[in-house]
């Protein structure tokens, strides 16, 4: 049974000012990562798209059709991951992750936390990460392709 | 008069609470609940009844026997088949398609054509794929209109010498359409083309009589008509089912074997390999028992009014968009609000006790048609009431205050 304040934490202010208006939506058509994202249970789809300088993320953007939950995530990692190194943006998704599968926070993750309202919902929770899956996906691609860049360099 | 308050107390999961609030369940184009009838059958049954079939002289082989081929005769009499060796046992309506797949595909040639529609659900598209990928022949489908409808003009373009066996919808479960079957299967048996009709959101909706509508298959599954899961009806003109190479091979489907050859079964069994869902087919002779009582005609007409009624409300409530407005329909409506997203408003209907399906209804290529990745769906069964549309349009309301902009 879920009660009124589970609901009101899981569409939270910040949760729904993210939905209504997510930061960095929209295509990078240079870019030198991206990767799909798709939950085949819902038909959501995503594409998280990452300019990269240097090992570090210079910005990030995403194509998204979806639900509030997983627009909000997306729109959060956007502002989150911006100015990361790549390293610490795959750090970061896992701590994600971890939070939203009900594990205690090794620090605080900001905003971002007010998505952890998804663990009151098992059917939401994949919402919620699917767009932190398709960074680690552009992101493990990117690594890829930057290190071949570094051998011909 | 039709006295719903009777029929929902047949029904004991209609009285539970959901996160605190009673139950409006309104995903029976999903799975329909079951009267106490159909629980109390398969309890009975295996309680006092159960062994393998077709198999031991004993008392409980031969009780358990009979009680499937009741099963196996309620269904023969709701399709109105003229005879039980047309009614073969499936686990459900996919399966029922995968068996004419399997077997009429096996003589398709490299050329030959599979006729569908636009609307089919996902069992009614994949294993012709299949099939057409095997045999490389080809998957036509009919286009539909705006409305949801299928273009007669166009099914009527695309039958050709080369059409081998047309798929359709009885009805629709992403949109609610109600096929002009008669017409359809009309045209093609012109042709001498079978045709195969998908009745999984039909059969308890309406009186279905395959002699009257003069089609070569049909499909059901128990779980859309009040039955139980992994049960459900593959009906087969008995022309086609001798003319059909067996499906599964395994016990029950053979007379006798040997290593030299094997001989087949009688019809239906020939198409039953393996120790059959028999407390499956108890409760779906169960479930076609308490259909028959209330009373098919009586079922369609309530459901029509609760289409009416909810038609209305829903339609009038702002920012809504229904997704299928075909001239006939069952009771589904599909529809979209927008700024919302279907699976936020699926969470926020459930927490007010309004169960209803969101998303792709396995029906993709209807969603593509109509630009939509998904929509919100609530069907009806005839033990639903317009008080739970209220509660449905009310739970609307609390989400567009809630999710809008």
């Amino acid at each position: 049974m879920t009660t009124d304040a589970q609901l009101s934490r899981l569409y939270q202010d910040i949760v729904l000012r993210h939905s209504r208006n997510p930061h960095n939506q929209r295509r990078i058509e240079a870019a030198q990562a991206h990767a799909d994202g798709h939950n085949p249970l819902c038909g959501d789809r995503i594409t998280v798209y990452l300019q990269l300088e240097h090992g570090h993320i210079r910005e990030a953007a995403f194509e998204a059709v979806g639900c509030a939950i997983s627009l909000a995530s997306a729109s959060m990692l956007t502002d989150a991951i911006t100015g990361c190194s790549t390293a610490e943006a795959l750090n970061l998704a896992g701590e994600v992750e971890a939070r939203l599968a009900g594990q205690p926070a090794t620090r605080d993750l900001g905003e971002i936390e007010a998505l952890s309202g998804v663990r009151a919902y098992p059917a939401r929770v994949r919402c919620a990460t699917l767009p932190w899956r398709t960074l680690q996906a552009a992101l493990t691609g990117a690594a890829q392709t930057v290190s071949t860049e570094a051998e011909t360099r | 008069m039709f006295d719903v308050g009777r029929i929902r107390a047949d029904f004991p999961i209609l009285h539970e609470a959901i996160n605190g609030h009673p139950l409006a369940y309104l995903d029976n184009a999903a799975s329909y609940q079951h009267p106490r009838t159909v629980i109390e059958a398969i309890s009975r049954y295996y309680e006092h009844d159960h062994a393998n079939v077709h198999r031991g002289v004993h008392t409980l082989s031969h009780r358990a026997t009979e009680a499937q081929e009741r099963g196996r005769e309620a269904a023969r009499r709701l399709l109105n088949a003229r005879s039980v060796r047309e009614i073969v046992f499936t686990r459900g309506t996919t399966e029922a398609i995968n068996l004419v797949a399997a077997t009429l595909g096996q003589s398709l040639r490299p050329g030959d054509e599979i006729l569908i529609s636009h609307m089919e659900h996902h069992s009614n598209i994949v294993p012709w794929q299949l099939v057409c990928e095997r045999s490389s022949a080809r998957l036509v489908v009919v286009p539909i209109n705006d409305r949801g409808e299928i273009l007669l003009d166009e099914y009527h373009r695309l039958l050709s010498e080369r059409t081998r066996l047309v798929a359709m919808a009885h009805v629709s479960n992403a949109l609610g359409t109600v096929n002009p079957v008669a017409a359809i299967v009309a045209a093609a048996r012109q042709r001498n083309i079978p045709v195969l009709l998908d009745g999984a959101q039909a059969v308890a909706h309406q009186r279905v009589d395959v002699r009257a509508l003069d089609c070569d298959f049909y499909a059901f599954s128990g779980h859309k008509m009040c039955g139980p899961t992994g049960i459900g009806v593959l009906y087969g003109r008995e022309e086609w089912l001798q003319r059909l190479p067996p499906y599964q091979g395994g016990g029950d489907m053979i007379l006798s074997v040997s290593f030299s050859g094997t001989v087949y079964n009688e019809l239906p069994y020939r198409f039953e390999a393996g120790t059959p869902h028999v407390a499956g087919a108890v409760g779906l002779g169960a479930a076609i028992e308490y259909l028959e009582a209330v009373g098919l005609e009586r079922i369609e007409h309530y459901e029509a009014g609760l289409l009416a009624y909810a038609t209305e409300a829903i339609g009038a409530v702002s920012g809504v968009r229904i997704i299928g407005q075909a001239a006939h329909k069952a009771g589904v409506v599909s529809f979209t609000v927008d700024g919302i997203h279907p699976h936020d408003l699926g969470t926020v209907l459930d927490h007010q006790g309004v169960a209803i399906r969101t998303g792709h209804h396995c029906a993709m290529p209807v969603m593509e048609r109509f630009g939509l990745a998904g929509t919100a769906r609530a069907s009806f069964a005839f033990y639903n009431t317009t008080a739970e549309i209220d509660r449905l349009v009310a739970a609307l309301a609390v989400a567009r205050r809630m999710l809008q902009p």
